[in-house]
């Protein structure tokens, strides 16, 4: 059991952070707070990635032969460029999400996810 | 030649960004660079298209010079090309809508609108014409992002309803994103053709496995498939009427391509049948879907929210076809993401003409509407006939060839819910109908909109009509479509 969670405890973590961030975002009424679970969420992604990419005994993908010239000796930068990327477009998303937010504040005067659908209702 | 595959959302990239500078100085210019470079976009789609039917043979790219697997690869077959050109076209066809509509409902807040619209295609056409499955995801939250800026400058609760689907779209991302990863370091690559050539060894690694059903998870909420349809109709219902009239014709529909990419050219044939059970699982969600659609539906007053609810039942014979997982459905289901995006969008551009001349969106007020908008009406009444599904409309050929494969699976649950979806949608659309045609304008409402309503300007009614006429073209055509273009597309399912 231990050497389980020893060989697979960045996934445990990976995975962990998924349904924190998950649970913030379905469960938690407050829109800001949603906000925080869908930018933990998608740290748990980024997490997953690196741990893929993680590598002792290598250097940065820069070719200097003192460091060595087999393929091992470097760390492969594509997971990296992927989870530059991935936030790249995950600040795009939190973006329009707090622009989204603002607006539904202005228009309802609250961020409480009940009471703005009970108002969406009434208008409806 | 070769440079078509790139140069389609290349050219929209380009023009999104000058369109934002252009529409600086006015909107009506920036709308004329959007427009423009929609057509051009369209019209290297049809190039593309013509090309690659007539030699057979895909349209490769490789960015910067990098040959695959090391490059982004781009690349335009059989399917990407018929994808494409449908996307783009639609495109060009709200472009000439838009400008009245948007003028009625989002006054002053147009100059965004062309760039984010641009944005929203160019995104789209990417996700087709990618080979590289990490870079579908960063176009499809290209297309996402400007989505949800264009679907919330709708009515006033568009923003709260956009914000679920926010939410909603950045956890089908994420979903995907971890499939890839996944994927990745199994396989070792991101590119489609290759994983292709590497994942017959390894369909017993569990990791595969698991990248396979976070994909398709994260691609059916996407799609609003049942039971991840929720935050749809919202959406649907609160945006700008040439928004809805561009999103829901082709947005779930790329979803819905994107799961038939990976299904075909991704995972190695069977994967989805045999290891996994994904293909079975997308057809019982469709039926539900399907059933649950329209039945929904036929409860609703707004026009609007009639056509979203109808669009989860659509949506979701294209995922059926997928589950059939036989040649004839996998036809059926693709033939419908091209006749479903033409009548789709046609109602929803429809239902923009009529919030344009009267205000109205319930169906309730719809009264006498077939003498006072004839052309319109008209329209409505094609596209309604082809949501029915009645001959010689495009509907009724997706739907016979769905049925088919229906036979073809030998499942019989399947070809009856197909038949009993439309009797129902047979039932919310007559109920316009005879609305608009057999019931006289309201008494009291003698110097009401109703009254006064006529066709909308040509600018309006020209790109309804256009669909409307592709509606009844794509049925008559059929068989070449699906001769020249779909039967290359379902070759590895084998015959």
């Amino acid at each position: 059991m231990s050497e389980v969670v020893a060989g697979y405890y960045p996934y445990v973590m990976v995975g962990l952070l998924l349904l924190i961030g998950f649970h913030g975002m379905a469960v938690k009424r407050n829109y800001m707070k949603k906000i925080i679970g869908l930018t933990i969420f998608q740290t748990a992604i980024y997490l997953l990635f690196i741990q893929g990419a993680a590598k002792s005994g290598a250097t940065i993908p820069v070719r200097a032969t003192e460091f060595g010239t087999a393929a091992a000796d470097y760390i492969n930068p594509l997971p990296q460029v992927i989870v530059l990327t991935a936030i790249v477009v995950g600040v795009a998303i939190t973006g329009v999400a707090l622009a989204l937010m603002l607006q539904i504040h202005r228009r309802y005067g609250s961020l409480d996810e009940e009471a703005i659908l009970k108002q969406v209702g009434e208008e409806a | 030649m070769s440079q078509i595959p790139v140069l389609v959302p290349a050219v929209l990239l380009l023009t999104a960004l000058v369109s934002l500078l252009v529409g600086l100085k006015g909107q009506r210019a920036g709308h004329a660079v959007a427009l423009a470079g929609a057509v051009a976009a369209f019209l290297l789609s049809a190039i593309g298209l013509r090309e690659v039917v007539s030699t057979g043979e895909a349209l490769h790219y490789a960015m910067g010079g990098w040959m695959p697997p090391l490059g982004i690869a781009f690349v335009m077959d059989h399917l990407a090309a018929y994808m494409t050109t449908l996307i783009t076209f639609l495109g060009v066809v709200v472009l000439i809508y838009a400008p009245r509509s948007f003028g009625h409902e989002i006054a002053g807040r147009e100059g965004f609108a062309w760039p984010t619209m641009v944005l929203l295609v160019a995104g789209l056409s990417g996700m087709c014409l990618t080979g590289d499955i990490f870079n579908l995801y960063v176009f499809l939250e290209i297309s996402a992002l400007s989505a949800y800026a264009l679907l919330a400058v709708g009515d006033r609760a568009a923003p709260v309803a956009v914000f679920r689907y926010l939410l909603a779209g950045a956890v089908a991302g994420g979903f995907y994103l971890i499939g890839v990863a996944f994927l990745y370091f199994t396989a070792g690559t991101l590119n489609m053709a290759d994983l292709y050539a590497r994942l017959p060894e390894l369909v017993e690694n569990q990791a595969v496995v698991t990248a396979s059903v976070f994909i398709v998870l994260g691609l059916a909420l996407k799609m609003a498939l049942f039971p991840f349809h929720f935050w749809l109709p919202d959406v649907y219902t609160n945006a700008p009427s040439a928004v809805a009239g561009l999103v829901a014709p082709v947005m779930t529909k790329v979803a819905a391509y994107a799961i038939i990419r990976i299904f075909l050219d991704v995972f190695p044939p069977g994967f989805f049948t045999e290891v996994v059970p994904v293909a079975s699982t997308i057809g019982w969600m469709s039926a539900a879907g399907i059933l649950y659609g329209s039945i929904l539906a036929v409860a609703q007053q707004d026009l609007r929210r009639m056509l979203a609810y109808s669009s989860v039942s659509q949506v979701a014979y294209v995922g059926i076809g997928i589950g059939m997982a036989n040649p004839v459905g996998l036809i059926g289901g693709l033939l419908h993401i091209m006749n479903h995006a033409l009548m789709k969008g046609c109602l929803f551009l429809v239902g923009g003409a009529i919030r344009y001349r009267t205000g109205r969106t319930r169906i309730a007020d719809f009264a006498g509407l077939g003498r006072t908008m004839p052309w319109t009406m008209a329209a409505f009444t094609v596209g309604a006939l082809a949501m029915i599904g009645i001959p010689p409309t495009a509907g009724f050929f997706s739907k016979w060839y769905l049925l088919l494969g229906a036979l073809e699976a030998g499942n019989g649950w399947w070809f009856a819910v197909i038949v009993a979806s439309s009797l129902l949608t047979a039932v919310y659309f007559f109920r316009v109908l005879e609305r608009i045609y057999r019931e006289e304008p309201p008494e009291a409402a003698d110097d009401g909109p109703e009254r006064r309503a006529t066709d909308p300007p040509a600018s309006m009614l020209g790109p309804i009509l256009v669909l409307a006429a592709g509606v009844l073209v794509a049925g008559v055509m059929n068989v070449v479509i699906v001769r020249a273009v779909l039967e290359h597309v379902v070759a590895p399912l084998g015959s």
